[in-house]
């Protein structure tokens, strides 16, 4: 089978550091053009026509001057229209050259959604055993499947819908939705509890609650996502379309009744100069591409394997003022690690460091297995075996005594754990705990850190030995990204269950705004709703179930893939890399979306000076000719001119396709600073060009036979 | 020609020294809780409560009531004028002329399609067309109001009330400043009588009639207020309405001081001065550029008349100058006032072409009372839009947001005016009836026409002359244009001032466009340029560009 990771580029090397400051897109392959063709042809269709009011004026236009050619026929008739027809299909080129890019990714992820069978178990309850002998199974095709359904399903197995685990654990191959090869673990209760219909299991056997109709599972939205069939306009589009329906409305008027004032002044004009001047003045730049650039700016999210279930989400994400963000795997690399260790006075760093490590030796979690990783790191103590420590029982962490180790033969013992645990096992074994210790305890706190207290007792005496101070480590980069998102006016505030002390030190390490310290759910709501009464807009990240109403209070809420489906079925975006940092990439193609929407409307309406400077005195020289002194481009001919006008405002669009499809360059900086980049390059970029382009145009166009 | 230069700083500077401390004070006006006596009776006896916030509907009806028995009494008036006192032998305005003056003065536009001294009696002109000068700009200042109190408020559907900002604006506001105008006017030699009509004996010893008249209590109110219509036909060319060249750069200030102070007045009400000053600077950037190219086309000599008069002199008053005569024109032009102190039709063509195009640009360069702010609110959001979509977030203008519901509004106001004229226009010169008004043929009588309905559209009033608008035809045409022309963007204003009170106000941040930079001042000032070049670039064209570089000498 496969998968849809051949069409994607992967970005999973998305570590800040690696982050690439242009949001980039795919490149523009200029066979595309033509496999598009036949659909650009097909949307010349009125009634599809009629969504884009711009295009739809220019289309008419060409109708009327079709039937005027074919009535008198001339070349300039003939030329005009023919590049008429050509700006309405450009237009229709660049959206279906966008909408083609998603069909492509559509069509793999329809293979992926192939005819499969379900294994219904309509008499199975949770809690019971899967028997054979206790659960009568029927085999039903997956469409007929409806939601609360219980499949099941074994190794080799296509996962038939959407759904939660209710019994069993098993390894998942998802690459078909997210393109990861490696297998993940779904299993019931808890955050890992979310399967996707289409995926499949690689070992044991899980029984599966359907929580979603055919129809509508994860992969059917996917490919109405790529496809643009969901496709809605979103906020600040239909504000542009009205803008841009606005001003053609203006334009309208302004060559309608110039009519009558031309006839005044001797100077009629033929319905096909009409025309071609509307068509020149109308936002045709703007109004060609709007829809592509909407469509491509999803198409980024896919790219990033970001899915936006409305496009009203991408525009949020420009907007967003305040990002939650979870401490863990977005701004420290995971769990907390060990990083060094702190003997005690009369102890040296050996001792400490082969006590932690023998203590730590069962101990299975992330910290344990960091403290003996840094035991080997700084002082090269090899990890010993379990077998070579004869006779030795270890002792697990459990809630109540706070603290692991070993029981080594001979009545030594080692413990390592809380510090307040060890100072009482120290006591009981008639020790007595310096005040130095204290005091180092202290201090790692301080600074952020979890200290570890490790003790010994021989011959029934214990002693301290030292602390290990664990502590979480920041991401390479993400206090730069940080400082980029300042400049962007987004602030960025540290979610984490750590206390005040710990809390306030990553974040001043991570260079964050704000933090929120032992936040529960709740106290992750409140904030959101602190920050949304104040006006701000607020992006998260979340995965579990208890995310889930702070997902879906939040303005742009991201949920990881790996999360429950509650969690998925709350948020507005599903990242399927279950990359928290990519909330960043998001806010960023956001507002690359609405810039390049921006920047083109300013450079479409820039451009009509030029074309002014080409057509009026074209218009009118003949029978003012003072008139011709605005000819500053000393074009050929009246109609070599408004031929000239017509032809770069139908190429403009074709050549613009690559920009509105990548989008323009954007770069986290200050409004001012955007503002000032943009006016220049699309604002003074837009007046002059035309002025260039025209001529050169005008230069060919002039030797046309019977062009004059 | 450099005293003419001279006269436009001191104009500046006494602008800059006045529009401060007037700007604070109209603040304090339209924000105190306090009620003057004669406002709570006037209040009682209309069964007023003004302490009663309204909708923006309800707002919007009461000023479309009041602006409708407004216009409906003047209209009584100049019908019923024969049987009224003081007519000075005047007989009734016929039907067609009193429609047309009644919506022009109710308006505020002043178009006059009659000649004051010959048509209307001191009655009509003090307590009709002067009261109308009074109510008309003080309609204008209460949608200015009602569009700040939108970008003010949040979470609410009130704009203010309506009769307490129009009364304010008349007894806290227009009447002062009317009497010291008039005070300062009359003591520089303007006429204030209501006398018969005088016969003298000429030099040469022919008999003229002089006619008298309250001009001095008229004149400053016809300039404050935007108005603009001349008692006499003249206007302030008329030596009894503007006899010195002081009184000139009087008149001049009088017509910019409310616009200017009440830009202030809006960054004092929003609580952030500098918005004030940005759209002062967009306002100041357009007057300089249209005086600097008004100034550019009068003061050019090229042909042997104008070099030997050093300037275009023709049709400007001696006692002004041509530099005088292009003040006031640009001043007339860029406020929504309308006044005329030499014959704008006897400008150059290029220069009467650039007051043509200060009209177009719809009123913003400072615009008129009240009205110049709301029009240049409307442009500033408008680039606002475009800026904002430049930055990358939703656009927001002082915290609101200008989604799909605001930008239809402020896309419709940017259709509204330029769709009544050329619309306008456009029947004009398609029918003979409209065609056979023009007093020159060719691209003059085609600027004439546009100038007409530009001047009506805009609620400026000023005339290029040369027209005969005093037909069915024009009455009829020009009277529609000034209503769509006026209440289409009133309407439009306080439907966005609703619109706009229901948000709340986002928060600011390094990534929240600045509006009140250089940047974006230029911004405001080139999409209002090139908006307007745009537009009316094809009726500019055949109209005075035509006539101006066809008149010039090649090589010139």
């Amino acid at each position: 089978m496969s998968t849809i990771t051949a069409q994607r580029p992967r970005r999973s090397g998305t570590t800040p550091a690696a982050a690439r400051h242009r949001v980039a897109g795919g490149l523009l392959d200029p066979q595309q053009l033509l496999r598009s063709t036949p659909d650009a042809l097909r949307k010349l269709d009125p009634r599809v026509q009629l969504r884009n009011p711009v295009m739809f004026v220019v289309q008419v236009g060409a109708v009327l001057t079709t039937i005027e050619a074919v009535a008198t026929p001339t070349v300039f008739a003939w030329v005009i229209t023919v590049w008429l027809w050509l700006t309405v299909v450009f237009a229709n080129l660049a959206e279906a050259v966008a909408e083609g890019r998603g069909k492509a990714q559509a069509a793999t992820l329809r293979r992926t959604k192939r005819e499969t069978t379900a294994r219904r178990l309509p008499q199975w309850r949770p809690g019971a055993r899967v028997t054979e002998e206790t659960v009568s199974e029927e085999t039903v095709p997956a469409v007929a499947l409806r939601v609360g359904d219980h499949v099941l399903v074994e190794a080799g197995g296509v996962i038939p819908g959407d759904g939660d685990v209710v019994e069993g654990i098993a390894s998942v191959d998802e690459s078909a939705i997210t393109g990861e090869s490696a297998p993940v673990i779904r299993e019931s209760g808890g955050d890992r509890c979310a399967v996707t219909g289409g995926t499949t299991v690689l070992s044991d056997r899980i029984v599966v609650q359907i929580t979603s109709q055919p129809g509508q599972t994860f992969i059917d939205r996917m490919i109405a996502l790529v496809e643009g069939a969901s496709r809605q306009k979103t906020p600040n589009e239909i504000a542009l379309n009205i803008l841009l329906a606005g001003l053609t409305i203006i334009f309208l008027l302004a060559v309608v009744t110039l009519q009558p004032m031309a006839i005044y002044s001797h100077a009629r004009q033929s319905l096909v100069v009409l025309v071609a001047l509307l068509v020149a003045l109308i936002p045709t730049t703007i109004g060609a591409l709007l829809s592509a650039i909407g469509i491509a700016g999803m198409d980024r999210l896919v790219q990033r394997n970001v899915l936006a279930m409305s496009g009203r989400a991408v525009e949020a994400a420009g907007d967003v003022n305040t990002l939650l963000l979870d401490k863990t795997g977005t701004i420290t690399l995971g769990n907390r690690q060990a990083t060094e260790f702190l003997p005690a006075q009369g102890v040296s760093l050996e001792q400490l460091a082969d006590a932690a490590q023998l203590a730590s030796l069962a101990d299975e979690t992330p910290e344990g297995r960091s403290i003996v990783v840094l035991a080997k790191r700084d002082l090269g103590l090899r990890a010993r075996q379990e077998g070579e420590l004869v006779g030795a029982s270890f002792v697990a962490f459990t809630a109540q005594t706070r603290m692991s180790g070993v029981d080594l033969p001979g009545g030594h013992q080692v413990r390592k754990g809380a510090a307040s645990a060890v100072r009482e096992w120290i006591r009981a074994g008639g020790g007595e705990p310096a005040a130095e210790l204290t005091s180092t305890v202290e201090a790692v706190s301080a600074a952020g850190g979890t200290p570890l207290v490790v003790a010994e007792r021989v011959n029934g005496t214990a002693r301290a030995l030292g602390v290990i101070q664990l502590k979480d480590v920041v991401k390479e980069g993400i206090r730069e990204r940080f400082a980029e998102l300042r400049a962007m006016g987004i602030r960025t505030v540290m979610i984490t269950g750590d206390n005040q002390l710990t809390a306030a030190a990553i974040a001043a390490e991570a260079g964050v705004d704000d933090f929120l310290a032992e936040a529960t759910p709740e106290d992750k709501m409140a904030l959101i709703s602190r920050e949304q009464t104040g006006g701000r807009l607020v992006a998260m990240t979340g995965d579990g179930t208890n995310d889930a109403p702070a997902l879906a209070q939040a303005d742009v809420g991201v949920a990881m893939n790996t999360g429950t489906s509650a969690a998925k079925e709350a948020g507005n975006m599903v990242d399927l890399d279950s990359n928290p940092t990519k909330l960043i990439e998001i806010v960023e193609i956001g507002k690359q979306l609405l810039i390049t929407r921006g920047a083109l409307t300013t450079f479409s309406i820039a451009n009509d000076v030029a074309k002014y400077f080409a057509i009026i005195p074209a218009m009118f020289a003949s029978v003012y000719p003072g008139l011709d002194q605005l000819n500053v481009m000393r074009l050929h001919s009246p109609t070599s001119a408004i031929t000239s006008a017509i032809i770069f405002n139908a190429l403009i669009i074709v050549t613009l396709i690559p920009l509105a499809l990548r989008g323009v360059r954007y770069t986290p900086s200050s409004a001012s600073a955007l503002l000032r980049r943009n006016l220049w390059i699309y604002g003074l970029g837009g007046l002059v060009l035309p002025f260039i382009g025209i001529k050169l145009i005008d230069l060919l166009v002039q030797f046309i036979p019977g062009l004059r | 020609m450099i005293a003419g230069w001279w006269q436009a700083l001191l104009i500046v500077a006494v602008l800059a020294a006045v529009h401060v401390p007037l700007g604070d004070y109209l603040a304090r006006v339209y924000t105190s809780p306090r009620h003057w006596r004669v406002e709570t009776a006037l209040y009682r006896a209309f069964g007023i409560d003004p302490q009663a916030d309204q909708s923006w509907s309800r707002y919007l009806a009461s000023l479309l009531a009041f602006s409708l028995v407004g216009a409906l009494l003047l209209y009584a008036l100049l019908r019923l004028q024969a049987h009224l006192p003081l007519a000075t032998g005047h007989p009734a305005v016929p039907p067609g002329l009193a429609f047309n003056t009644a919506v022009s003065f109710t308006t505020n536009t002043s178009w006059q399609n009659y000649a004051g001294e010959s048509t209307l009696g001191y009655l009509a002109q003090a307590t009709g067309l002067g009261v109308q000068a009074f109510a008309s700009a003080a309609v204008g200042l209460a949608a200015g109001l009602a569009l700040i109190r939108g970008l003010t408020r949040h979470h609410t559907d009130t704009v203010g009330n309506f009769w307490v900002d129009l009364l304010r604006s008349i007894t806290r506001v227009l009447l002062p400043l009317s009497a010291v105008g008039a005070v300062v006017l009359i003591s520089c030699g303007v006429v204030q009588n209501l006398a018969d009509p005088q016969a003298v004996t000429t030099l040469a010893g022919g008999r003229q009639i002089i006619l008298g008249g309250p001009v001095g209590s008229w004149e400053p109110i016809k300039l404050l207020s935007g108005d603009g219509g001349g008692f006499f036909n003249a206007n302030s060319s008329h030596p009894f309405e503007n006899p010195t060249p002081a009184t000139n750069v009087i008149e001049i200030i009088l017509m910019l001081v409310i616009p200017t102070a009440f830009l202030r007045t809006f960054g004092t009400m929003i609580g952030d001065r500098r918005q004030g000053w940005a759209l002062l600077a967009v306002a100041g950037l357009l007057f300089a550029f249209v005086l600097v190219a008004t100034g550019a086309a009068e003061l050019a000599h090229h042909d042997p008349a104008t070099l030997a008069a050093g300037a275009a002199t023709e049709g400007t008053e001696t006692r002004f100058g041509a530099p005088g005569s292009a003040t006031f024109g640009v001043a007339a032009t860029a406020t929504a006032d309308g006044a005329a102190n030499s014959s704008y039709d006897s400008f150059t063509s290029l220069g009467g072409g650039v007051l043509l195009a200060t009209m177009m640009l719809g009123e913003i360069s400072p615009g008129g009372a009240g009205s110049g702010l709301y029009g240049l609110l409307m442009i500033t959001m408008l680039a606002v839009f475009l800026g904002g979509l430049m930055v990358g977030r939703t656009p927001e203008y002082l915290q609101k947001r200008i989604r799909a519901p605001e930008i239809k509004l402020i896309a419709l106001y940017h259709l509204a005016t330029p769709a009544a004229i050329l619309v306008g226009a456009g029947i004009a010169l398609a029918l003979p009836v409209g065609r056979s008004a023009v007093g020159n043929p060719g691209a003059h009588g085609l600027s004439e026409i546009v100038y007409a309905f530009t001047s009506s559209a805009n609620s400026n009033g000023s005339a290029f002359a040369g027209l005969a608008g005093n037909t069915a035809f024009y009455n009829t045409t020009l009277g529609v244009v000034m209503l769509v022309g006026r209440y289409l963007p009133i309407i439009i204003v306080l439907a966005l001032a609703g619109s706009l009170a229901q948000q709340h106000h986002g928060p600011v941040t390094t990534g929240t466009l600045p509006t009140h930079r250089l940047l974006f001042i230029s911004l405001v000032t080139g999409v209002a340029l090139i908006l307007t070049a745009l537009t009316f670039i094809p009726a500019l064209a055949l109209g005075p560009l035509a006539e101006g570089f066809h008149t010039m000498p090649s090589g010139y």
